[in-house]
């Protein structure tokens, strides 16, 4: 399968195998008008199958978003067909308006203009609870 | 701005030197009597509560301070839609110390980081009730000499009981403590906080719904009310409310110096007839949380450069 390489952009690679929809949806790339590929298991020497996404626009990407559904991710920019930066996304500390909060009893379930801000609390197991409530994130 | 949230907020040595003020006024009121002179504490709160409410405002005027604010939400500007952040930086304007309480969950945190004088959570919902476990603390090292090495018993509700919680998690940084966790099998302690506070730090515990066989091995027991509040189902509730008593004859086998602790109010869970006994300290808990209090208001107060 062809997919053109791209001249200025965004390459999200290794992606874990099937992860690429979910990543998708939260970055919101269906609201861009730009090109946008998303390969799908893609034949990886490091991780067996891998998710591609490739964006053909050098945008702002939420890393927060990417660190959160899928940690070790890279994300490549491309300016004028050259690789000029490649960063491993690790899991952030803070995630702010990207999950919410679902616990009736929590102030954020009454007061609609707070920002849902989430805290990692176990970086081993991948916790994150509400800064306001502690309820644990699905 | 120094604020009190969360029982973690304090380090051990904060808690300490808290503790220590608290001792000096209890031994010399005379002291303390004029050091919040012209000092506000507004207490909002959005729930009713006379214990903590009265607590707070006996502890303000024992330092010299005025109180301001209202004992529920039907008498603030919250039933106009008025958000906590708002009232926080209004409420900011006229007093320079809050206590608030909030049936939401993480609403004293909201008004923290939006008021410009310190905060105190006076219990948000099921979670954070801080000082209340100061209170624990410090009646604990009163009646003990110590907070480390101890076995501490926590009965009754161990699944929503906030102060539980906090007060495993404030122990939890003492050295030598294990819990025995006596409960319905309804109402066990959370796993989260088995696996995050107790396990995570390998403290012993053990979990049991046998409160008269647990008791010869208790430093500390602390009894809690089945909260109707914390159920959405009153059949639970119902269900669940009686599950233990603690009588002159459950105490029998009790080591000599044990002390009974309870947050209250008590509804039926500690007989009356324990009441006279010198190992119930859940009275002398309640005069302690005052001077706890007192010490807390000023503490802040001087960090905020407003003593």
């Amino acid at each position: 399968m062809n997919i053109d390489s791209i001249q200025n952009g965004i390459v999200i690679d290794h992606i874990t195998a099937g992860r690429g929809m979910r990543l998708y949806e939260l970055l919101e790339l269906d609201r861009l008008d730009c090109s946008v590929a998303i390969i799908k298991n893609v034949n990886s020497e490091k991780l067996g199958k891998k998710d591609i996404i490739k964006i053909d626009a050098d945008i702002p990407v939420n890393l927060d978003v990417i660190g959160y559904v899928d940690p070790g991710v890279t994300v490549n920019t491309i300016r004028e067909g050259v690789l000029v930066e490649k960063r491993r996304i690790e899991m952030p500390e803070t995630l702010t308006n990207v999950i919410f909060c679902k616990n009736p009893r929590c102030i954020c379930s009454t007061e609609q203009e707070l920002k849902h801000v989430f805290k990692l609390t176990d970086r081993k197991n991948k916790v994150y609870r509400c800064l306001y409530c502690e309820t644990k994130a699905n | 701005m120094r604020h009190l949230i969360d029982i973690l907020d304090f380090s051990p040595a904060e808690l300490t030197a808290l503790m220590d003020t608290a001792e000096d006024i209890l031994a010399a009121p005379g002291k303390y009597a004029e050091t919040c002179r012209g000092k506000k504490l507004a207490t909002l709160f959005f729930e009713p509560s006379t214990r903590t409410r009265l607590s707070f405002e006996a502890a303000m005027y024992e330092l010299g301070g005025h109180v301001i604010g209202f004992s529920e939400a039907q008498s603030s500007s919250a039933s106009k839609g008025e958000s906590v952040a708002d009232t926080a930086k209004v409420i900011s304007c006229y007093a320079d110390i809050i206590a608030m309480r909030h049936p939401k969950e993480g609403a004293p945190l909201v008004a923290a980081m939006n008021a410009s004088i310190p905060v105190i959570n006076a219990g948000d919902g099921g979670h954070n009730h801080p000082t209340q476990t100061l209170a624990d603390l410090f009646t604990i090292r009163r009646e003990k000499g110590r907070l480390d090495h101890l076995t501490v018993g926590l009965c009754g509700d161990l699944k929503f009981g906030r102060t539980v919680h906090s007060l495993i998690t404030a122990l939890s940084r003492y050295e030598g403590l294990k819990f025995v966790l006596i409960s319905p099998e309804e109402l066990k302690l959370p796993s989260y906080v088995k696996k995050e506070v107790l396990r995570a730090q390998g403290i012993p515990y053990v979990q049991t719904t046998d409160l008269e066989g647990s008791l010869p091995e208790l430093d500390i027991l602390y009894m809690t009310r089945v909260q109707r509040e914390r159920f959405f189902n009153e059949e639970d509730y119902l269900r669940l409310k009686d599950s233990y008593i603690l009588t002159p004859e459950k105490l029998r086998g009790a080591k000599s110096d044990l002390a009974i602790l309870h947050p209250l109010p008590r509804v039926n869970e500690i007989s009356v007839a324990i009441d006279d006994d010198p190992r119930a300290c859940y009275f002398k808990q309640v005069l302690y949380g005052k001077y706890m209090r007192m010490a807390l208001i000023l503490m802040l107060l001087k960090e905020a450069g407003r003593l």
